[in-house]
C-alpha cells in the first residue's frame, strides 16, 4: 500500500489530570481509507486520547493535525463541525422516535419553518443504503436490532463533510451475525475512503477488520504498527508491556517474588461448574475449585473474567448449565442465596458495588454476616465491635478504629474491609475481582499473602486480575478467558506468562 | 463541656436548635404562648395544641423517614390518609343516630389495612418493576383520591359516633390521645429498626443499593417493606384526622400532608439521598413545621404570605445543616477577624 499522507495526525500528546498523567507523548495517526484499532489495558489512555481527538479534552502537550492544518477542537460539536464524528458504545439514540428522525435528529431538513418530512425520509433511505441497510425509516427505531441502531448511529454521523469516524466498541453487545453485518458496513465505508479509528477488547476481531494497530500503555505510546506485521502474540505481550524475550523462560517469578504460591494437594472439591453460560455474557464452561486451592483466572480486558465471577456469584442468572458446591447441585439466582451456600464476592469495582462509604468500618464488615444471619438475630454492638476489632488486627486495616467512615480509608485498607466483610461469612468459596487494582504496591503484596493464607487454611479462591503475574503468583492452576469464553487451563509448567499469552493469541 | 461539644456534634442539635429559636421568639413575641391551663380535666394551651395537630404528620414522617433512608420518596401519603379516613368513616357509617354500622375496632383496622395495600402497591411497583419511586407515588398520589371520593361515595361523610372521636380529641392523663400513638408507634419504629438489622440494611441500601444487594442483603424486600410500613403509617394518621374533625373528606382529607412531612423528615436531618436516618429528628423537624404554622397564625398573618415565612424559615434551617454553607460562614467570619 503507498504511504497515503495522514489525514489525522495527533503528535506527542500529553494530558494531565490532577495526581494522573493520563497521556504523556502519544503519537497517533490516521489514514483515509484505514480501520486503525487502538489497543491497551485498563488504564492505558484510550478513551483520553480519543476525548482529545473528539474535543471532549484539551491536550496539555502536543498538536493535532487533520490534513496537515492544526486544529484544537474544543467541544465535540466542534469536532463533529470539522469532520470527525464518534459513535459511542452506549448507542445514544432516541429509542421512541422513527429511524429517519434520528438519522436527522438535530439537523431536520426544513421547509417554511417546519420539518420536510417527505426530503428527511428519502435521504434517511439513501444514507442507509449507502450502508446497505434496508429498513422502513418511518418505524420508530426500537422495532429494531441493536446492530441495526448501531448503524443508524453511524448513518447519523455520515454525510459528505465526514472525513473520519471512532467507533468506541462497537461490538461488545452485538452477536456473532450482527457483527458480520457491522464489519461490512465498516469495509464499505473504508472503501469509500473514510478513516476509521476502531477500538475493541476483542483480539480476533482486531486482526479481522484493522489494517493498522497502535498500542498504548500506561498512557504511553507502545508503537504503530500494521496489522499484517504484528502477531497476535507480539500485540498481548506489547499490551502488557513485556518483551517476549522478558519471559521465555523462568516460570514468573516477578520482581518483588515473596509472595509464591506452592503446588499441593488439591482437596476436596467445593464448587464445580458444568457448561455454565449465559447469553450475550460469558460462552459455557466447566471450572472446578477444590478447598485449599486458589483458581486464577487470567484474560485481556473484556475477555469474561468479571462475567464468570457475576455467573457463579448469581449477579447473572446462567441461561444454562448447573453448579454443584460441595457435591450438591444448587441453583444460585441471586447473591443472596450464593453466599447462603457459602460464597463470597469481592467486586472489582470497590467504590460503586463494594464499600459503603458513609458506613463505619464496623458496620461495613459485619454486613454480610448480618445478611447471613437475618434481620432479626441483631450483632449486639458488643459483639459487632469484637468481630471488627479481631479483623482488623487479623488483617491489618490500618485505621485508629472500628466506627471510622469507610470513605476515609485507603483503597487497599477498603478492599481488606471488603476481604473481612466475607471471611466474617465463614465461606468455603472466595471469588475475587482484581482484589489488588488501585492499591500501592506494599498492599498489593499483603492482600496476597492473605489470599494465599486463606487458601493454606482451606478456603478455595478464585482470583482475577489483570495483572498476569499476580495470576500466576497466588495461583495453583490458571483458567485462561479470551473473548468471553474460556479457553483453556493451565497448570503446573506451562503457567508461564508466555504460555498465558500464547493460549490468548493462539485462538481456539 | 465536652459532652457539650459532642451534643453539638449530633445530628439533632440543629432541629433542637430551630426549634428553641422558634419557642424562644414566641416566648418574646406571642402573648400566653407557653400558657397551659387545665381545662375540664386536661391540660389547654398552645404547646399542647402543637403536639396534637404535630400528630398526623409525625406519623407520616416516621413511615417516609424509613422510605428517604433508602433514597426514595413516597408522595402518596396524603392520598392514602384520605383512603383511610374514608374507609373508616363509610364502615363506620355517617347517620345521625351514634351507632356505628360495624365495630369501630372493626373499621379502624381495616382502614389501616387497606392503607398498607396502598403502601404495598408502592412497594411493588417500586423494589419489583424498578419504577422510580417519585413516579410510583405519584401514581398512588393521583389515583388515591379518586379512590377516597369512590369509598365516600364523592360526598364529606360526618361521623356522630361519640366513642371513636376520642383518638383525635380525646385526652389521656390530661394530653392528647394522639400523642400517645405516635409515642407508641415512634417506639415501635425505633425498636425495629435499632433493635434488629433492618435500620443498618435500610442504611446500606440507601447508600449503596447494588453493594447492598452484592452484600447478600435482599435489598428489594428491604425496599417493598419501606413502603408498606408508610402505608401503614399514612393510614393510622388517616384515621386520626378522621377522628379530629369527625368526617372524612376523599377531597381535602391529607391534603398537601406529604410535603409537610418530607419536610419533617429533612428538617430532622435525614439526607434526601438516602442512608442514615434520624427517627427523633423527624419527630422533631414535625414541631417544628407546626411550630411554625401556629405562630404564623398567631401573629394573624395571611395564608399566602404564611407559606413564604415557613419558605424562608426552612431555607434558614436547611443552610443552617449544611456543612458546605457552614464552612462558608465561618470563613467570612474567620477573614473578617483578621482584617
Amino acid at each position: 500500500m503507498a504511504e497515503l499522507a495522514p489525514i489525522v495526525e495527533m503528535k506527542k500528546i500529553g494530558k494531565h489530570f490532577p495526581g494522573v498523567r493520563a497521556l504523556s507523548d502519544v503519537n497517533f495517526r490516521l489514514f483515509p481509507g484505514e480501520v486503525h484499532a487502538l489497543m491497551g489495558q485498563n488504564g492505558a489512555g484510550k478513551s483520553t486520547l480519543v476525548k482529545v481527538l473528539t474535543g471532549v479534552y484539551k491536550q496539555d502537550a502536543g498538536e493535532m493535525l487533520l490534513e496537515g492544518k492544526p486544529i484544537r477542537p474544543d467541544s465535540p460539536l466542534a469536532a463533529q463541525k470539522l469532520g470527525i464524528n464518534t459513535v459511542y458504545q452506549e448507542v445514544n439514540l432516541c429509542l421512541n422516535l422513527s429511524v429517519a428522525e434520528n438519522v436527522f435528529i438535530g439537523k431536520e431538513p426544513m421547509k417554511l419553518g417546519r420539518i420536510d418530512w417527505k426530503t428527511m425520509n428519502r435521504r434517511s433511505v439513501e444514507i442507509l443504503k449507502r450502508l446497505n441497510i434496508n429498513v422502513d425509516v418511518t418505524r420508530t427505531l426500537s422495532t429494531y436490532s441493536i446492530a441495526i441502531q448501531q448503524m443508524v448511529a453511524i448513518a447519523r454521523v455520515l454525510d459528505s463533510s465526514s472525513k473520519v469516524l471512532i467507533l468506541d466498541e462497537p461490538t461488545s453487545s452485538l452477536d456473532e451475525g450482527e457483527v458480520v453485518q457491522l464489519f461490512k458496513v465498516i469495509r464499505k465505508l473504508k472503501a469509500d475512503g473514510m478513516a476509521i479509528l476502531f477500538i475493541t477488547h476483542f483480539l480476533d476481531q482486531t486482526y479481522e477488520i484493522s489494517d493498522r494497530i497502535t498500542i498504548l500503555k500506561n498512557g504511553e505510546f507502545v508503537g504503530e504498527y500494521l496489522a499484517k506485521d504484528l502477531p497476535k502474540l507480539e500485540l498481548v505481550a506489547k499490551m502488557l508491556g513485556k518483551e517476549l524475550s522478558d519471559f521465555s523462560t523462568s516460570p514468573a517469578a516477578g520482581a518483588s517474588g515473596a509472595v509464591k504460591a506452592e503446588a499441593k494437594p488439591a482437596g476436596a472439591a467445593v464448587l464445580q461448574a458444568k457448561n455454565l453460560g449465559r447469553r450475550g455474557s460469558i460462552a459455557p464452561f466447566d471450572l472446578e475449585l477444590s478447598s485449599g486451592e486458589v483458581l486464577g483466572l487470567a484474560g485481556l480486558l473484556g475477555s469474561g473474567r468479571t462475567e464468570t465471577a457475576r455467573l457463579l456469584f448469581g449477579i447473572d442468572t446462567a441461561d444454562q448449565g448447573e453448579t454443584r458446591i460441595k457435591g450438591k447441585k444448587v441453583s444460585i439466582g441471586s447473591p443472596h442465596t450464593a453466599m447462603m451456600n457459602g460464597i463470597g464476592f469481592c467486586s472489582e469495582d470497590r467504590k460503586n458495588e463494594g464499600i459503603f462509604a458513609e458506613l463505619s468500618i464496623r458496620e461495613n464488615m459485619i454486613l454480610a454476616l448480618q445478611a447471613r444471619m437475618g434481620i432479626f438475630k441483631y450483632l449486639s454492638m458488643k459483639k459487632q465491635q469484637e468481630l471488627a476489632d479481631k479483623m482488623i488486627q487479623a488483617i491489618g486495616v490500618k485505621t485508629p478504629s472500628a466506627s471510622v467512615e469507610a470513605k476515609q480509608l485507603s483503597g487497599g485498607n477498603q478492599q481488606k474491609v471488603m476481604l473481612a466483610r466475607w471471611l466474617l461469612t465463614d465461606p468455603s468459596i472466595l471469588i475475587l475481582d482484581e482484589p489488588t487494582r488501585g492499591i500501592d504496591v506494599g498492599a498489593k503484596v499483603e492482600i496476597m499473602e492473605l489470599v494465599l493464607n486463606l487458601s493454606r487454611k482451606g478456603l478455595g479462591v478464585i482470583f482475577i486480575s489483570s495483572e498476569f503475574e499476580e495470576v500466576l503468583r497466588c495461583s495453583s492452576r490458571v483458567a485462561v478467558l479470551k473473548d468471553k469464553e474460556k479457553i483453556a487451563e493451565l497448570r503446573g509448567e506451562s503457567m508461564t506468562e508466555s504460555g498465558i499469552m500464547k493460549t490468548i493469541a493462539g485462538g481456539k | 463541656m465536652s459532652w457539650l461539644k459532642a451534643f453539638t456534634q449530633k445530628k439533632i442539635f440543629w432541629p433542637l436548635v430551630a426549634l428553641a429559636v422558634l419557642m424562644c421568639f414566641n416566648l418574646f413575641f406571642t402573648p400566653n404562648f407557653f400558657r397551659v391551663e387545665i381545662k375540664d380535666g386536661h391540660l389547654y394551651g398552645n404547646v399542647i395544641d402543637i403536639i396534637k395537630n404535630a400528630a398526623p404528620f409525625m406519623l407520616l414522617a416516621l413511615g417516609l423517614t424509613l422510605v428517604i433512608a433508602t433514597k426514595g420518596i413516597d408522595i402518596s401519603v396524603g392520598s392514602i390518609v384520605a383512603i383511610s379516613a374514608g374507609v373508616c368513616a363509610m364502615l363506620l357509617g355517617g347517620d345521625l343516630g351514634g351507632v356505628p354500622k360495624h365495630p369501630i375496632a372493626f373499621a379502624m383496622i381495616v382502614a389501616v389495612g387497606v392503607s398498607v395495600l396502598a403502601g404495598m402497591w408502592n412497594g411493588m411497583l417500586v423494589s419489583r418493576i424498578g419504577m422510580q419511586p417519585i413516579i410510583a407515588t405519584l401514581i398512588l398520589s393521583v389515583a388515591g383520591r379518586g379512590i377516597a371520593m369512590v369509598t365516600t361515595n364523592a360526598m364529606i361523610v360526618w361521623l356522630y359516633i361519640k366513642p371513636f372521636a376520642i383518638w383525635g380529641q380525646g385526652y389521656l392523663f390530661g394530653l392528647p390521645v394522639s400523642i400517645f400513638v405516635v409515642a407508641g408507634m415512634f417506639l415501635i419504629t425505633a425498636l425495629a429498626t435499632r433493635r434488629t438489622a433492618l435500620g443498618l440494611f435500610i442504611e446500606a441500601v440507601g447508600i449503596n443499593p447494588t453493594a447492598a444487594r452484592f452484600a447478600g442483603i435482599n435489598a428489594k424486600n428491604i425496599l417493598f417493606c419501606v413502603y408498606a410500613f408508610s402505608g401503614l403509617c399514612a393510614g393510622m394518621s388517616g384515621l386520626i384526622v378522621c377522628s379530629t374533625v369527625m368526617s372524612a373528606d376523599g377531597n381535602n382529607a391529607g391534603l398537601g400532608y406529604e410535603m409537610s412531612a418530607i419536610l419533617a423528615v429533612v428538617l430532622g436531618g435525614t439526607s434526601l439521598n438516602g442512608g442514615k436516618f434520624y427517627l427523633m429528628g423527624s419527630m422533631v423537624g414535625a414541631l417544628i413545621v407546626q411550630t411554625l404554622t401556629t405562630t404564623i397564625y398567631a401573629f394573624n398573618v395571611p395564608p399566602e404570605i404564611a407559606k413564604v415565612v415557613i419558605a424562608i424559615v426552612v431555607l434558614i434551617v436547611c443552610l443552617m445543616q449544611s456543612i458546605n454553607f457552614r464552612t462558608m460562614i465561618s470563613s467570612l467570619f474567620g477573614r473578617k477577624v483578621a482584617a
